[in-house]
């Protein structure tokens, strides 16, 4: 699993409060909102501004969440390419 | 709910060691009454509490949808809204913010019950009996509402000071202003 990986599972357990999550419990590939981990609007809004706090990334347009969010996978594809910090 | 000790009644359900601090104390309760309800983590501390008084509150009753809630307190959602503002100097967290209103934590006990009912959040200077019994007696009267938890949920400086009361016609103690203040006095002893 790469560090990105795990630094993005470590963050959303701990800026979203999951607190009875553990890394082990989120997969790579898994639907973070819906049937996965069952993440709210409030949590979409939370994951933006972790994207702007601490990789640089400024989402003008939220309607691109619903992709980048999708799952770990590709919130850190999203995070390679566009990170300034 | 007061000073690390959780009432039901006259029993003591739960107490913890001074020494620990709200979220310790919140955390410790939610584990000893076995919630089990992941959201519970992500709410502020007024909602916290809410939900630990009314879930005692509620065991082995069968609450009724149109239970009305009718709360009241003295510093609002103050702890959450100088968090917000603390946040304002870079970005505001959207969690936090929509915490900053005191009748959440009616909403978060209606979603936790599956309440489908009328509620009011009072703001006054210090509990007031007069106030609750009057709006319960309407919602009981004239409205015909089964149910209504009234009480007083304060929060400021990490000190916090709860009292519900479940009253419908089936309770075992009349209605009166003089009866819920001695009930909510009983907490200070």
């Amino acid at each position: 699993m790469s560090d990105l990986r795990t630094e993005l599972k470590q963050s959303i357990i701990e800026q979203l409060n999951l607190e009875e999550l553990e890394l082990a419990d989120i997969e790579n590939d898994e639907p973070l909102f819906g049937d996965g981990l069952g993440l709210d609007s409030i949590d979409a809004l939370e994951l933006i501004v972790m994207l702007e706090k601490d990789y640089g990334i400024k989402l003008t347009n939220p309607d691109h969440g619903k992709e980048i969010f999708a799952s770990i996978d590709k919130m850190a594809e999203y995070i390679e390419v566009n990170r300034t910090k | 709910m007061k000073d690390h000790r959780i009432f039901r009644g006259k029993d003591q359900v739960f107490k913890t060691e001074k020494s620990l601090d709200l979220d310790q104390f919140l955390k410790a309760s939610y584990k000893k009454l076995e919630i089990e309800y992941p959201k519970f983590h992500k709410m502020d501390g007024l909602c916290k509490l809410g939900i630990i008084a009314s879930e005692i509150l509620f065991k082995n009753h069968s609450i009724s949808s149109e239970t009305a809630l009718v709360f009241s307190n003295s510093a609002s959602s103050l702890e959450t809204d100088k968090k917000h503002q603390q946040g304002m100097g870079g970005i505001v967290s959207p969690a936090v913010f929509v915490y900053t209103l005191p009748n959440i934590v009616l909403g978060e006990i209606s979603i936790k019950h599956s309440l489908q009912s009328e509620n009011v959040f009072f703001i006054e200077n210090q509990f007031n009996s007069e106030l609750l019994t009057d709006y319960a007696e309407v919602l009981l009267e004239a409205n015909k509402i089964p149910a209504v938890v009234c009480g007083w949920i304060d929060l400021k400086n990490a000190e916090y000071d709860v009292f519900l009361c479940l009253i419908s016609k089936q309770g075992e103690i009349p209605l009166s202003n003089e009866n819920l203040k001695q009930t909510y006095l009983l907490e200070n002893e």
